[in-house]
C-alpha cells in the first residue's frame, strides 16, 4: 500500500484523509453507543438497522474496515520510513521541549488503539458475524442491548476499555487536529477548526468512557 | 563556570563515533557557545590534541552553517537563536552538556559535529528558482503590484537560513519546513506562478529521494527554528502539492 | 606614463558603457560551448556572475569554502541597495547615484566605473524583483524605499534588516537553475591555493577539497576571483570568520596588482567587544543612528563610576553628558558619514571617557526618541494627557516596529534590555575598498584573471557609502563582466580545453603541497588564532581608524617579525589529506601576515587623510574644519597598484592617475 501512494505528502494526505473517516465514524458508533444509557429500545433499534442494513453492511461496512486496515499499514510504513530517516539516534534527544507527548508517540497510542480493536472484534463484530452469516440464528431485534451488558460485566474488561479510550483520545488529540495541517488547511478559521478537534479528542472517548462503565454498573447492579 | 561537556566525536564519514567528556572552565557568560569551543579547541591544540570540527562562519545568525544538537534540542535551548549566537549565561556552572551533530540519514556526518548539509542544495536545485534570464530587458520591477500581505510572507519564508535546524528537530528528519518555505515563497509571488506546478513536484520529489523523513506535524521544526519559519508553510505546500498533482 | 592602463573608453561619461557594449567583440553562442571560466567566490558577485555566465552558454565552475553558495558572507548584509530609480520621484538620477558615490569615496574612484555603476543600478532591482526577491512594498504593492546616510534622495530597495540574505538567495537561485542544467558544476567545501598561469594568462586554480584534503587541478580559459574583502585581517572585523584574502593574494602573487589596500571602512555601530574570547564583531544597522543619539559622560570621574559598575548611565542628567557628535557637527549631528562617527568615538574613547568594561565604548541611547514617539503616537491616537508611563509605552512600541530584530539580538548578545537603558557600541573593521586592481573591463593585471565586487578596488574610493556593495557586487556579476569577459575569451574560440597535465600547473601544484607541509610542520609552540589574533591587534591599533607615520613604520616591523615567528612556531594539529580547519585557518592567517605588512606600507606611502584613511599628519590646520581630515589632491590624487616582488617591503608601487572631467572636488564638510 505503501506503493501506491509513492510521495511522502501524497502519504501524508492519504493518512489524513483516512484518520478523518474514521474520526466521522467514531462519532456516528459514539451517537448510537450513547443512546443505551438513555434508552435500550432506541439503542437496540439503531443497532438492529445497521445490523441488518445491506447498504451498511455490504457497502460502508467494507470501506470503514479498508479504511482501517489502510491507515494502520500506512502508519505503519510512515513509521518504518521515518525510524530509518535517522539511522543513528542522538544520545539526548529533548522532544519535550518542542513538541507534546502525543504528537511524537501516534505509533504507540496507534498499536494500543489496534490491539484495542482486535479485543473489541473478538467481543462484538466476530460472534455478530458468525451470528448471521455462519450460523444463520434467527433474527431477534432487541438482543443487542443485553448482549453489549454481557460483555461489560468483568470489571477487567470494562478496564481494558476505558484504558484503550484513554489511548483514542491521545490519538485524537493530535491526530484529528493536524489533519487540517497535512491537507493544506490552515488559515483564520484553521484556529476555531483545532479548538474544535480538540474538544472533540476529549468528549468522544468520555462519551465511549460512560457507555462502558454505565453498562458494566448497570448489569452487576 | 565550570561545564562538562559531552561532545560526539568522529573521525571521518567513515569511521564510529562516540560521546567523549571534555572538563572546560573558566566558561563566562558573556561568550557565545561556539567562543566556549574555540577555547576548548585551543586547550586541545595546546595539548597537542585534534580540535573539535564544527560548522560555522558569519557567526551572526544569518549564514545558517552552524549547528549542533546542544542537550537535545537544536541551537540549544534558547529560542530564535543560532548556536553562534546561544550565549553561555543560558547555562549554570556544574551543568553538563550533550553536543551532537544535526542527525539524519540525509545529513551524513564529515567529521566530528560537521554534517553534509548538501541534500538542501540540491532540493533547491531541483525548482528552487525563477527562470528568468539576466538580459538587463526584465520589465520595470514596479510593473507588477504585489499584495503586501503576500509580499510580507513571502519575505518570512524566504528568511529561512537553510541550518537543517528542523530535520534535527523533527522525530522524523523531515525536510518539509525547508522545502515547504522556498515553495512558500515563490507561490506567494505572481513571479512564482509560471512554474508553479513543476517546481512543487520537482522539489517534493528530491526532497523524498534523499531520504528525510515524513511530516506528522508535530511542530517541533517551528519551535526550533531559529528564523520563527512558521507550520503555514508546510499548510501550503500541501496545498500547492495536491493542486500540481490534480494538474499534471 | 604609468604601466596601468584603465581602458576607460572614449566619449561622454553617459555614452561610454553603451558605446563599449557595443564595439566589444562577443562570442557566438555555439562557440561559447567550448569555453570554460571559473568563479571562485559565490557571494553577491561571483553567484550572479556564475549564473550569468552560464545562462550565456558558458561552461562555469564554482569554487567556495562554504558546505553551500547560499552561505557567502553577502547574506549578512542589513540596510539595503541602492538604484536610481527614482520611484519616490525625488529627483534621483544615474547622475546623483554617481555623484553621490564619487563624492562619498572622497574622490579617489574611478568616474567611468562609478557611472556605469549607476547606469545599471535600476536594472538590478528589475532583475531582482524578476527572481522572486520579496522586497519591501508599499501598501498599494509597489516597492519601498528608504534613504541612507549622507544623500538627499530615497533610492535604497530594502527587505527589512535581511537585504543582503535575499539578494544573495536571488543568486543563488540563478545559480540553481544553472547546476540543474548541468551548465554549473559547484565545488563547494573547496579553497582556491593558487592561481595557474600558461603564457603569462590566467588558466587555471589549484584548489584543496576542504573534506578530503586532496589537492585538485582545474583548468579554464577565464578565472574571476569574487573573494570578498580583507577585513578579517584585523582579526576582529564584522566578516565572516572564514573570509579570507587568499585567492586574490594569491593572484597578486602571480602578477595582479594589488589597489589601495589601506582603505577599510570602519563601521561606527557596532555591539563592543565583550572580552579576550572575543571572535566575531557583530554589526548593528546603521539605520539606528536616525533615532538613536550618541553620547558619552561629560566628567571623566563619571566614565570612570560606570566602568566599575558603581553609576548607570540613566543616573546622569542631560547636563552631564557629552552629546559629542551634535556637539562638533551641529549640522549632520548624529548622522555624520561613518568614517567621522568612528573617528569621533575613538577620541573620546581614547580620551578615556568610554563606558564599558573595557573602556572601548560610546553609548547610542534612544530615550529621547522613545519620548518624541510617544508624544506623536499618542496625539494621533487621541489620547489627551497622556501618562508618563503610557508615553514609554507607546513610544518604545514604535521603536520596536522599525528595529525590534536589532534591539532583539542585541539583548540575545550584551544581556541588556536596550529600551531602558542605552545601548553601548563601538566602531569595527566592516569592509575594505581596497582590492585587486583591475581596468575598466574588471580585468586584473594578469590577463584572463578578473576580479569583481569586494574583491577588487575599483568603485567607492577611499570610502564606501551606505547600500552600495549589494549594488557593486550584483552589478559587476550580472551586468558588467558577462560582457567584458566575452572581449577577453572571443581570442580564445581556437584554443579548446586547457590541459592540467602541463608543466605549469606541475609547477602550482608542487607549490602549494610544499606551502602545506611547511606549514604542517612548524615548530609548534603556538595556535594559527594566537598569531591572528596579534596581528589583530597590530593593525586596530597602528593602522585603524587613525594612523600616522611613526606607528605604520612599527607595523611593518611587527608584523614582518610576527610572520617570520609564525612560519617558525605556529602549530597545525591533525593531517594535511583529511578535513582540518586548523590547516584551512593556516593558510589564510600566512597570507594575512603579508598582506597586513603592504597595508601598512600603503598606509605610510598615502600622507593625506582620505575617507576611512586618516593621518595625523594631514588636518585641516584652521579655520572651521581644524582638526578635521585634510586630503591632498595635488599629490595623492592616484590609485596605488602594488606589484608584488617577494616580500612586501619590496612591493613596488604604481600610480593610476585620477581624471575627474565630470564632477567637481570638493571638500567634504559636515559641520
Amino acid at each position: 500500500m505503501g506503493g501506491l501512494i509513492k510521495s511522502s505528502i501524497a502519504r501524508k494526505v492519504a493518512m489524513a484523509l483516512s484518520g478523518l473517516f474514521l474520526v466521522f465514524f467514531l462519532l456516528q458508533h459514539l451517537t448510537i453507543n450513547i443512546t443505551s444509557v438513555f434508552s435500550p429500545d432506541i439503542f437496540n433499534e439503531l443497532s438492529h438497522f445497521m445490523g441488518t442494513n445491506p447498504i451498511v453492511q455490504f457497502a460502508l461496512q467494507p470501506v470503514l474496515i479498508f479504511g482501517v486496515i489502510f491507515h494502520f499499514i500506512m502508519g505503519f510504513v510512515l513509521e518504518l520510513k521515518n525510524r530509518n530517516a535517522r539511522a543513528v539516534k542522538y544520545a539526548k534527544y529533548s522532544g519535550g521541549a518542542n513538541s507534546s507527548w502525543m504528537s511524537r508517540n501516534m505509533i504507540l497510542s496507534g498499536i494500543v488503539i489496534l490491539a484495542f480493536l482486535g479485543l473489541h472484534f473478538y467481543d462484538f463484530w466476530v460472534p455478530e458475524i458468525v451470528h448471521k452469516y455462519v450460523e444463520f440464528t434467527p433474527e431477534d431485534p432487541t438482543r443487542y442491548y443485553h448482549e453489549m451488558l454481557e460483555k461489560f460485566v468483568s470489571p477487567v474488561r470494562t478496564g481494558i476499555y476505558i484504558l484503550s479510550f484513554v489511548f483514542l483520545a491521545l490519538h485524537l488529540w493530535h491526530g484529528f487536529a493536524s489533519s487540517f495541517q497535512s491537507v493544506g488547511f490552515n488559515n483564520k478559521f484553521a484556529i476555531g477548526a483545532t479548538k474544535f478537534a480538540k474538544a472533540f479528542a476529549i468528549v468522544v472517548p468520555i462519551g465511549f468512557v460512560i457507555v462502558a462503565i454505565v453498562s458494566h454498573l448497570t448489569h452487576n447492579h | 563556570m565550570n561545564l562538562t561537556l559531552k561532545i560526539w566525536r568522529q573521525k571521518d564519514a567513515k569511521s564510529q563515533g562516540k560521546i567523549i567528556d571534555y572538563p572546560i572552565s573558566g566558561v563566562e557568560g558573556d561568550m557565545s557557545f561556539l567562543e566556549m569551543l574555540d577555547v576548548l579547541n585551543e586547550e586541545l591544540i595546546i595539548k597537542g590534541e585534534e580540535p573539535v570540527v564544527f560548522d560555522h562562519d558569519c557567526r551572526e545568525g544569518i549564514c545558517g552553517a552552524c549547528s549542533l544538537q546542544i542537550n537535545g534540542e537544536p541551537h540549544g535551548p534558547d529560542r530564535l537563536v543560532t548556536t553562534c549566537q546561544l550565549h553561555m549565561r543560558k547555562f549554570n556552572d556544574g551543568d553538563t552538556i550533550f553536543i551532537e551533530p544535526f542527525r539524519a540519514k540525509a545529513f551524513p556526518v564529515v567529521k566530528d559535529l560537521m554534517v553534509d548539509r548538501s541534500a538542501f542544495d540540491r532540493i533547491q536545485h531541483a525548482g528552487g528558482y525563477i527562470s528568468v534570464n539576466t538580459s538587463g530587458n526584465t520589465i520595470d520591477a514596479n510593473a507588477i503590484p504585489v499584495n503586501k500581505g503576500d509580499a510580507d510572507d513571502a519575505f518570512a519564508a524566504a528568511t529561512c537560513i537553510g541550518c537543517g535546524a528542523c530535520v534535527a528537530a523533527c522525530k522524523n528528519a523531515s525536510a518539509m519546513l525547508f522545502t515547504s518555505a522556498k515553495v512558500s515563497q515563490y507561490a506567494l509571488l505572481p513571479q512564482g506562478q509560471v512554474e508553479a506546478t513543476d517546481r512543487v513536484l520537482a522539489m517534493v520529489n528530491q526532497m523524498d529521494e534523499e531520504g528525510f523523513g515524513n511530516c506528522t506535524n508535530t511542530g517541533a521544526c517551528e519551535i526550533e527554528c531559529p528564523k520563527g519559519i512558521s507550520l503555514e508553510n508546510i499548510a501550503r505546500m500541501n496545498r500547492e502539492y495536491l493542486k500540481a498533482s490534480v494538474k499534471g | 606614463m604609468s604601466i596601468l592602463d584603465s581602458k576607460i573608453p572614449e566619449g561622454p561619461l553617459a555614452d561610454k558603457w553603451t558605446k563599449h557594449k557595443n564595439t566589444i567583440n562577443l562570442v557566438n553562442p555555439a562557440n561559447k560551448r567550448n569555453i570554460d571560466i571559473i568563479v571562485v567566490g559565490t557571494g553577491l558577485a561571483g553567484g550572479s556572475a556564475a549564473a550569468t555566465l552560464a545562462e550565456l552558454g558558458y561552461n562555469v565552475k564554482t569554487f567556495c569554502y562554504q558546505d553551500s553558495p547560499r552561505r557567502a558572507h553577502s547574506i549578512a548584509a542589513q540596510g539595503g541597495i541602492n538604484a536610481a530609480k527614482n520611484y519616490q520621484g525625488d529627483g534621483d538620477s544615474n547622475y546623483r547615484l554617481f555623484y553621490d558615490t564619487v563624492k562619498g569615496g572622497d574622490y579617489r574612484s574611478r568616474e567611468a566605473n562609478v557611472y556605469r555603476l549607476a547606469e545599471v543600478s535600476a536594472n538590478i532591482i528589475d532583475q531582482c524583483v524578476a527572481q522572486g526577491v520579496p522586497f519591501a512594498r508599499e501598501y498599494g504593492g509597489l516597492l519601498d524605499n528608504r534613504s541612507f546616510g549622507g544623500v538627499l534622495v530615497s533610492r535604497t530597495f530594502y527587505a527589512k534588516g535581511q537585504t543582503g540574505q535575499q539578494l544573495l538567495l536571488g543568486a543563488y537561485s540563478a545559480m540553481n537553475r544553472q547546476i540543474n542544467r548541468g551548465k554549473i558544476q559547484a565545488f563547494n567545501r573547496h579553497e582556491m591555493l593558487d592561481l595557474v598561469k600558461v603564457d603569462g594568462k590566467a588558466r587555471g586554480i589549484i584548489a584543496r577539497d576542504l573534506v578530503t584534503g586532496e589537492i585538485e587541478r582545474h583548468s579554464a580559459h577565464a578565472v574571476v576571483l569574487a573573494t570578498g574583502g580583507y577585513g578579517n585581517v584585523f582579526f576582529l572585523s564584522t566578516n565572516a570568520m572564514g573570509s579570507n584574502v587568499m585567492a586574490a593574494w594569491r593572484a597578486h602573487r602571480r602578477g595582479a596588482f594589488f589597489a589601495n589596500p589601506c582603505y577599510t571602512q570602519i563601521h561606527p555601530t557596532c555591539i563592543p567587544v565583550s572580552g579576550e574570547h572575543q571572535s566575531k564583531l557583530t554589526l548593528m544597522s546603521e539605520s539606528l543612528r536616525n533615532d538613536g543619539r550618541i553620547w558619552v559622560p561629560k566628567r571623566i570621574e563619571d566614565a570612570e563610576a560606570i566602568r566599575a559598575g558603581k553609576l548607570k548611565p540613566t543616573q546622569l542628567s542631560e547636563e552631564e553628558r557629552d552629546y559629542y557628535l551634535e556637539r562638533r557637527y551641529p549640522a549632520f549631528g548624529n548622522l555624520v558619514p561613518r568614517d567621522v562617527a568612528s573617528r569621533a568615538a575613538k577620541e573620546r574613547c581614547d580620551a578615556g571617557f568610554g563606558v564599558n568594561k573595557t573602556g572601548e565604548a560610546v553609548y547610542l541611547d534612544f530615550a529621547a526618541a522613545i519620548q518624541r514617539y510617544g508624544k506623536e503616537k499618542a496625539l494621533t491616537s487621541g489620547i489627551h494627557n497622556p501618562s508618563k508611563e503610557q508615553l514609554l509605552e507607546l513610544g518604545e512600541k514604535v521603536i520596536e516596529d522599525k528595529y525590534g530584530n536589532l534591539f532583539q539580538m542585541y539583548e540575545k548578545i550584551v544581556d541588556q534590555n536596550p529600551y531602558k537603558t542605552p545601548m553601548m557600541i563601538y566602531p569595527a573593521v566592516h569592509y575594505t575598498m581596497g582590492g585587486l586592481w583591475v581596468d575598466y573591463n574588471l580585468q586584473t593585471t594578469v590577463p584572463g584573471c578578473y576580479a569583481a565586487g569586494e574583491a577588487n578596488f575599483s568603485d567607492h574610493g577611499a570610502n564606501r557609502l551606505g547600500a552600495s556593495a549589494l549594488m557593486q557586487g550584483l552589478a559587476d556579476g550580472y551586468f558588467v563582466l558577462p560582457y567584458t569577459i566575452g572581449d577577453y575569451l572571443s581570442h580564445d574560440i581556437r584554443t579548446g580545453e586547457i590541459p592540467i597535465d602541463t608543466p605549469e600547473f606541475d609547477q602550482a601544484e608542487k607549490e602549494v603541497k610544499e606551502r602545506i607541509e611547511k606549514l604542517m610542520s612548524g615548530g609548534g609552540e603556538h595556535s594559527v588564532d594566537y598569531y591572528h589574533k596579534k596581528l589583530g591587534k597590530i593593525m586596530w591599533n597602528k593602522c585603524g581608524m587613525s594612523r600616522n607615520a611613526k606607528e605604520l613604520q612599527e607595523a611593518i616591523d611587527e608584523i614582518s617579525a610576527l610572520r617570520a615567528d609564525f612560519w617558525k612556531n605556529v602549530k597545525v594539529p591533525g593531517a594535511a589529506d583529511s578535513m582540518n580547519p586548523e590547516l584551512e585557518k593556516a593558510g589564510r592567517v600566512a597570507d594575512f601576515l603579508e598582506l597586513g605588512e603592504l597595508f601598512a606600507k600603503d598606509a605610510l606611502d598615502r600622507n593625506e587623510s582620505c575617507g576611512g584613511h586618516f593621518r595625523e599628519e594631514s588636518v585641516e590646520q584652521d579655520g572651521e574644519q581644524k582638526g578635521e581630515a585634510l586630503r591632498d589632491d595635488k599629490n595623492f590624487k592616484y590609485v596605488s597598484a602594488w606589484e608584488y616582488k617577494g616580500e612586501p617591503k619590496d612591493a613596488v608601487l604604481h600610480k593610476e592617475d585620477l581624471v575627474f572631467e565630470n564632477i567637481e572636488l570638493k571638500t567634504r564638510s559636515y559641520k
